[in-house]
């Protein structure tokens, strides 16, 4: 017999293998999931799930597919939250604290709780992007918000109705628009192409026998 | 965590590692890479694969799974639906969500097309958010697009389709630019220089990426774009057939709410499928990497519909999929783990290939290792060998893991495993579908005027493999393109009667076949949940 434990799905028992993930246990329990699955690994942030081990106090936020079962597991899936995203024109505005202002005011009515880092299911600290975002740091917010899925476990937890993954996102386009520096090397080359450079060069290339071109793959210099 | 067995191996691998350090394992010749893929690469497994019995490709190979799919009937054969009841009338109709989706849509969008995305789940669940290394394109100094075509097409054995091949390595430059653009941040130097690596089988470094979260990146900022515009996004919702006129035309799609099982009807002058691929069919019982949509939906619409496939019978297994632990088997582990320094290694420490063979040599080495050679290491779920993971870290300087794969380490930290001081167990996991439906250069299937296909659907662009980097970027390249060409096809198109004969036609070829099936397709889902009785 496998190693089992009790899970509570929505409050309703269920005895699962110990090795699953809430997700693989949801579906040995018998779900077909729709809303709550996504990619499966941790990348999308479907499947936000809030969890209470019987009799511990505290709330634990995760992902479902990259968190183990427990015995005892009290678990409810939120496949959905009601963020609020704002919208934009990302070519008709700035970089800088104004937008903030304007597009997520809430933000300054942040409390200081830390609720939304101690939700993050990748460890960020959430709290301090908000922060940089108050101050108009949008490099700084981008780097530390980087790793969000938007799995929204913040924006559930939040007193002042934070959207948190929004504003971190919004802080990435500005910065990678705007602040990171333009790659030179990137846009002469898209010139040159648009000037036809290589337009011969490649209609050779898709011209010749399929015994040259074995030739040239095999015996090409590789860049070390 | 490891087994006693594995901590045995470990100690091996430490063992060899500063000798590792100082070399560079040997490439196969030509000669040895094929022999090799025929004697132990799934694409070469005859039992893994049928014979499609009727339609465009009758008489060629097809992946079981698929197969099966293929020779199934639609879910609307006994289910009349009223088509002059239209629920979404639209210029261009996206099926799926993903990056092709999205990036089709926004230029749809730009070129002044009414457009609308359906999507089974939600917008940006799909294998783009998942794709963690890079981005190819020839933007440096000592590259070239020739040069990236003749990587991509000796890379996928000289299969490619050259107007493909040529689209893709020509507009590749200016899809970065315009991902940067959009917001999309990328890995760069202080003066804006892009950090580039190699991929297995690139000859020039030419891999951009956004950390270990390149796909998410440009995932997320590409939806975020989707919905600024104020596109119509309709989640939730499976495009189960495609609807035609009685010109042959494609005239839109049948869809199902996947939450209360509506069908609704989408009008449309011109249709691209974007649905992605298969990996949830789990093709000769491999585990997956991709997303939990990715059930070939399009193809089985687009076949039902008249348009050909091409080369549906290669699949790209990625090399390094996790072997362990159990709760995250199949899971990608980034080939840029290698573009890094990691090497692979056997049970015996044993440095056995040249950690940089494109995928499907590699795929086919770390098999045989695993198989006739006995030098895995043994796992629950069956076999694996090292990706000698602290190598990185030794060769890039201390933190080098944690500021370029994040993702990875985050990962295996789940489950008490630090890569940056233990290697970590992999084997080859089902990644890509090389093949899809056919295309033309123009974005536009052969047999149907005014359908499109855009992404890991289209089959061609990359030959019978695939290198890392060139999908996130045929899914820009190829979705740009088809949002432009559909908008633009859509104002000279003309509808007519909408019809779905064409389901009555394929059940009558398969009744004729002799082929019964109780099944119907596309899948939409995988069946995962387990039922006792």
């Amino acid at each position: 017999m496998e190693n089992m434990v009790n899970v509570y799905f929505f409050g309703k028992k269920y005895s699962v293998p110990a090795d699953l993930t809430i997700m693989t246990a949801m579906e040995y329990a018998g779900y077909t999931l729709k809303r709550g699955c996504g990619c499966r690994h941790g990348f999308c942030g479907a499947c936000a799930t809030i969890y209470r081990i019987k009799g511990v106090n505290e709330l634990k936020t995760c992902l479902a597919c990259q968190t183990q079962v427990q015995e005892g597991m009290y678990v409810a899936s939120i496949p959905f939250f009601p963020t609020d995203k704002r919208t934009y024109d990302i070519n008709e505005i700035k970089p800088n604290q104004q937008i903030m202002m304007e597009l997520y005011p809430e933000i300054y009515s942040c409390i200081g709780c830390n609720a939304c880092t101690k939700a993050c299911t990748q460890n960020l600290n959430v709290m301090q992007y908000i922060a940089y975002a108050q101050r108009g740091e949008l490099e700084k917010c981008a780097e530390e918000s980087f790793d969000c899925v938007s799995c929204g476990c913040c924006t559930v937890r939040c007193p002042a109705g934070i959207s948190h993954p929004m504003v971190g996102l919004l802080a990435r386009r500005l910065t990678g628009k705007y602040i990171e520096p333009e790659s030179k090397h990137l846009t002469k080359r898209v010139e040159e192409i648009h000037e036809g450079a290589y337009d011969e060069l490649i209609e050779q290339i898709m011209q010749k026998p399929i015994t040259e071109m074995q030739e040239l793959y095999n015996n090409r210099e590789i860049e070390k | 965590m490891f087994t006693p067995e594995m901590l045995a191996s470990v100690k091996k691998v430490e063992a060899t590692r500063q000798e590792r350090l100082g070399m560079e394992p040997r490439r196969m010749t030509a000669e040895e890479k094929d022999a090799l893929l025929k004697a132990y690469h799934p694409d070469y497994r005859e039992d893994g694969f049928d014979t499609i019995k009727i339609g465009p490709n009758k008489g060629e190979k097809v992946p079981k799974e698929l197969g099966h799919l293929l020779h199934s009937n639609s879910r609307l054969l006994h289910h009349p639906i009223d088509l002059t009841k239209i629920d979404y009338d639209t210029d261009v109709l996206v099926i799926g969500g993903g990056g092709a989706g999205a990036s089709a849509a926004i230029e749809a969008d730009n070129a002044g097309a009414k457009v609308m995305i359906v999507t089974k789940l939600r917008i940006g669940d799909a294998n783009t958010m998942m794709a963690e290394g890079g981005i190819q394109a020839a933007d440096k100094e000592n590259d070239s697009p020739v040069q990236h075509y003749l990587d991509a097409f000796g890379g996928g054995h000289f299969a490619a389709r050259p107007e493909l091949l040529r689209r893709l390595v020509m507009e590749a430059p200016d899809a970065i630019k315009w991902l940067n653009e959009l917001g999309v941040m990328f890995d760069k130097t202080e003066d804006g220089t892009m950090v580039t690596t190699h991929g297995g089988g690139t000859s020039r470094k030419r891999m951009h990426a956004c950390k270990d979260y390149s796909g998410a990146e440009i995932m997320r900022t590409l939806r975020d774009e989707v919905i600024n515009r104020g596109i119509p996004v309709v989640e939730f919702t499976s495009a189960v057939e495609l609807i035609k006129d009685e010109k042959g035309q494609v005239a839109g799609a049948v869809l199902l709410n996947m939450e209360t099982g509506d069908y609704m009807v989408a009008r449309a002058k011109t249709v691209i499928i974007a649905t992605g691929g298969a990996g949830r069919l789990h093709y000769q019982n491999f585990p997956t990497s991709n997303h939990y949509g990715a059930t070939a939906d399009g193809l089985v619409l687009g076949y039902r519909a008249g348009a050909p496939l091409l080369y549906q019978d290669t699949i790209q297994y990625h090399p390094t999929g996790v072997a362990f632990p159990a709760q995250i088997y199949g899971a990608l582990v980034t080939e840029k783990v290698r573009s890094l320094g990691a090497m692979l290694v056997n049970v015996d420490g044993e440095a056995f290939m040249h950690p940089l063979e494109t995928r499907d040599v590699a795929a086919a080495s770390i098999i045989r290792e695993c198989t006739d050679r006995h030098k895995g290491v043994t796992t629950p779920l069956g076999s694996g060998v090292w990706l000698d993971t602290p190598m990185i870290e030794q060769i890039g300087g201390e933190g080098t893991i944690e500021k370029r794969i994040p993702a990875m380490l985050r990962m295996y930290l789940n489950y008490d495993i630090d890569m940056r001081k233990s290697p970590i167990l992999v084997y080859p996991t089902l990644h890509y579908q090389n093949g899809g439906l056919e295309i033309g250069g123009d974005g536009f299937t052969k047999a149907i005027s005014n359908l499109l296909v855009a992404g890991e659907a289209v089959g061609g662009i990359h030959g019978r493999n695939r290198l890392m980097g060139n999908s996130l970027l045929d899914i820009i390249v190829f979705g740009r393109n088809a949002g432009k060409a559909a908008a633009a096809k859509a104002k000279e198109t003309e509808l007519g009667t909408l019809t779905l004969k064409h389901i009555e036609d394929y059940a009558e070829e398969l009744k004729s076949a002799g082929i019964e099936s109780e099944d119907v397709s596309p899948l939409l889902l995988p069946h995962y949940a387990r039922h006792e009785r």
